[in-house]
């Protein structure tokens, strides 16, 4: 008798449960776990979509066409390239903004506010006011020809134009990750720096020697955070070059490339879901490296 | 005893310095969104505009009659967007820390790899499925796929965890069933997780600009990024409108900040520690 109330009132349970996993459940699997197994299906066929769809089984063709696609070599070494710079220099920027801030300053609280403006804005804006500044005869140049600096056709010179980019990105994300810094700047024990402090440590000394290493597992998901992040560099490029990627291929992303070969050509759907599985593995295979050394590291 | 007061000042030159590359920008597109269309294209390097005039922000809503409507459709997909993901983030996280039912472990490692999972991936056959359901151009083809957040599913998992069990049992036995005690009682008691939630997942929503422009290409449905970028392409040296407009376009997001401020370094702190 127990036992069957038991059940009875566990299958209700069960039943509520599923109740209030159901949006989810059906959200998830018609626009997550659905086009992942479509996305692995289409990387093997040529697809056309001409009025109805036209699928022709390829094998690995895509993913060999990888190998010898120019526009896909360079777009994989623009992203390789800024992820490289950005991320630690924004990982470093937002550790020292972070500290700095921690040390017990006046105007915390301003300084927080006025740094977090750049996360809050949406790319689309940032993009813009930055393309506004890199104008030709913009605030940029201006400042740096009072500075008797070299000025540059930020936009239009294939050389420079990814820099802008990054150098806006630097900008726009190192409070985010200032932010995750400071929540763990708090949770280190004052007792640390007094005995520093005792030892006659420098307030530099005590960066190096105290804040640096305790911060280790935050700096690892910070840059775990920025490596998928500036892998999947898309907006800025997007709007920086009308979409081309130009001038000539310099801001040309693995995202932009993806999109174009998606939606702007023919029958290159089914090689740009290649692309797209390359670019997951990519960023898998960083993520797993990033761990892989950051664990090392703590063994010492 | 005296170093201390020089190593400040120079974390103080270096707080300010940055606040200064911060906030340049930004006074910089709002000055410029002042000013009339002579000075923007003179060149010069005025922060305060010669002759202020608020015309562009006039201007933007008559020269460019969908403007008005870009800003709609944006408020929209962001408001019904960011309540759907809370009631079923919340439903989902709750129901995988409280109630049990079979598969639920799987449920929740596959919530788990989701997480893994870049947005390129799912992205072409994401378009393909929207197209077939004929929901390419419409608010629901914005909002129902993104309706829900592993993220958050998470983040209110844990949340629910460590919510006071004591609670639920004085509602069963004052009567209520689980959705009772859910809607009732622990939704309400759940508002600062809530609250983070809902600025992150509005900003997604609000700057979104990859899953706008795939979905969306009647100019009518655009939301404010993808009008802009398009507005950018028609009034290419018109720097004024297109300032006034980003000016227009980050002003909810500042007045959201203001609002919720307190919960947002929260929501930050969990996502770090995830």
């Amino acid at each position: 008798m127990a036992k069957s109330s038991f059940s009875k009132k566990s299958r209700t349970e069960a039943g509520q449960g599923y109740l209030f996993m159901a949006p989810v459940l059906i959200i998830l699997g018609i626009f997550v776990i659905a086009p992942i197994l479509c996305a692995i299906y289409l990387s093997f066929h040529k697809v056309e979509l001409l009025g109805g769809y036209n699928l022709e089984f390829r094998g690995l063709d895509n993913f060999m066409k990888i190998t010898f696609d120019d526009r896909a070599h360079i777009a994989l070494k623009n992203t390789v390239i800024y992820v490289v710079i950005v991320v630690p220099l924004q990982t470093l920027l937002a550790l020292v903004l972070a500290a700095s801030l921690n040390a017990g300053m006046k105007g915390e609280k301003f300084f927080r506010i006025v740094y977090f403006l750049p996360t809050l804005t949406s790319s689309a804006v940032l993009t813009l006011i930055f393309m506004w500044m890199y104008n030709q005869n913009g605030l940029i140049n201006h400042i740096l020809d009072t500075l008797h600096l070299p000025t540059y056709n930020w936009i239009g010179d294939p050389s420079v134009a990814l820099l802008a980019i990054m150098i806006m990105n630097i900008w726009a994300t190192a409070p985010f990750f200032m932010v995750i810094y400071l929540a763990a700047l708090q949770d280190i024990p004052d007792s640390h720096y007094e005995a520093a402090e005792l030892d006659g440590a420098t307030g530099l000394q005590k960066f190096w020697h105290i804040t640096v290493p305790n911060l280790r597992p935050v700096t690892s998901f910070v840059v775990i955070m920025g490596l998928i992040g500036t892998f999947q560099l898309f907006d800025q490029s997007y709007i920086f070059s009308g979409g081309s990627g130009g001038p000539n291929n310099s801001t040309l992303t693995v995202v932009l490339l993806i999109y174009q070969y998606a939606f702007k050509s023919l029958g290159t759907m089914g090689y740009a879901t290649a692309l797209a599985f390359l670019l997951a593995i990519i960023i898998l295979v960083a993520t797993l490296l990033q761990r892989k050394f950051s664990k090392e590291e703590s063994l010492y | 005893m005296k170093k201390r007061p020089i190593g400040k000042t120079i974390l103080y030159v270096v707080l300010i310095v940055y606040a200064v590359i911060t906030l340049v920008p930004f006074l910089w597109a709002l000055s410029s969104s002042f000013k009339s269309l002579g000075e923007i294209v003179s060149g010069s390097i005025n922060f305060i505009p010669k002759d202020f005039t608020i015309d562009n922000y006039k201007q933007i809503f008559t020269r460019e009659p969908l403007f008005g409507r870009w800003l709609f459709n944006s408020l929209f997909i962001a408001v019904i967007g960011t309540f759907l993901n809370l009631l079923f983030n919340s439903m989902a996280g709750y129901a995988l820390a409280r109630l049990s039912f079979p598969g639920k472990k799987s449920i929740f490692i596959i919530i788990l790899a989701v997480l893994m999972i870049p947005f390129q991936v799912t992205l072409i056959p994401n378009f393909l499925i929207l197209k077939e359901f004929g929901w390419l151009n419409t608010y629901q083809g914005m909002i129902i796929p993104g309706a829900v957040n592993a993220t958050f599913i998470f983040m209110m998992r844990q949340f629910f965890i460590n919510f006071p069990k004591e609670v639920e049992e004085a509602a069963a036995i004052d009567g209520l069933g689980k959705f009772g005690t859910f809607f009732r009682i622990v939704l309400p008691l759940a508002k600062p997780a809530l609250a983070a939630q809902t600025i992150f997942v509005f900003m997604a929503f609000w700057n979104d600009f990859m899953r706008p422009l795939i979905i969306l290409s009647d100019e009518s449905m655009f939301t404010l990024p993808l009008g802009l970028n398009s507005f950018k392409g028609q009034f290419i040296s018109f720097w004024n409108y297109i300032m006034a407009a980003s000016m227009v376009f980050t002003l909810p997001i500042l007045l959201l900040y203001a609002f919720f401020n307190r919960y947002f370094v929260k929501g930050i702190k969990f996502t770090g520690e995830k």
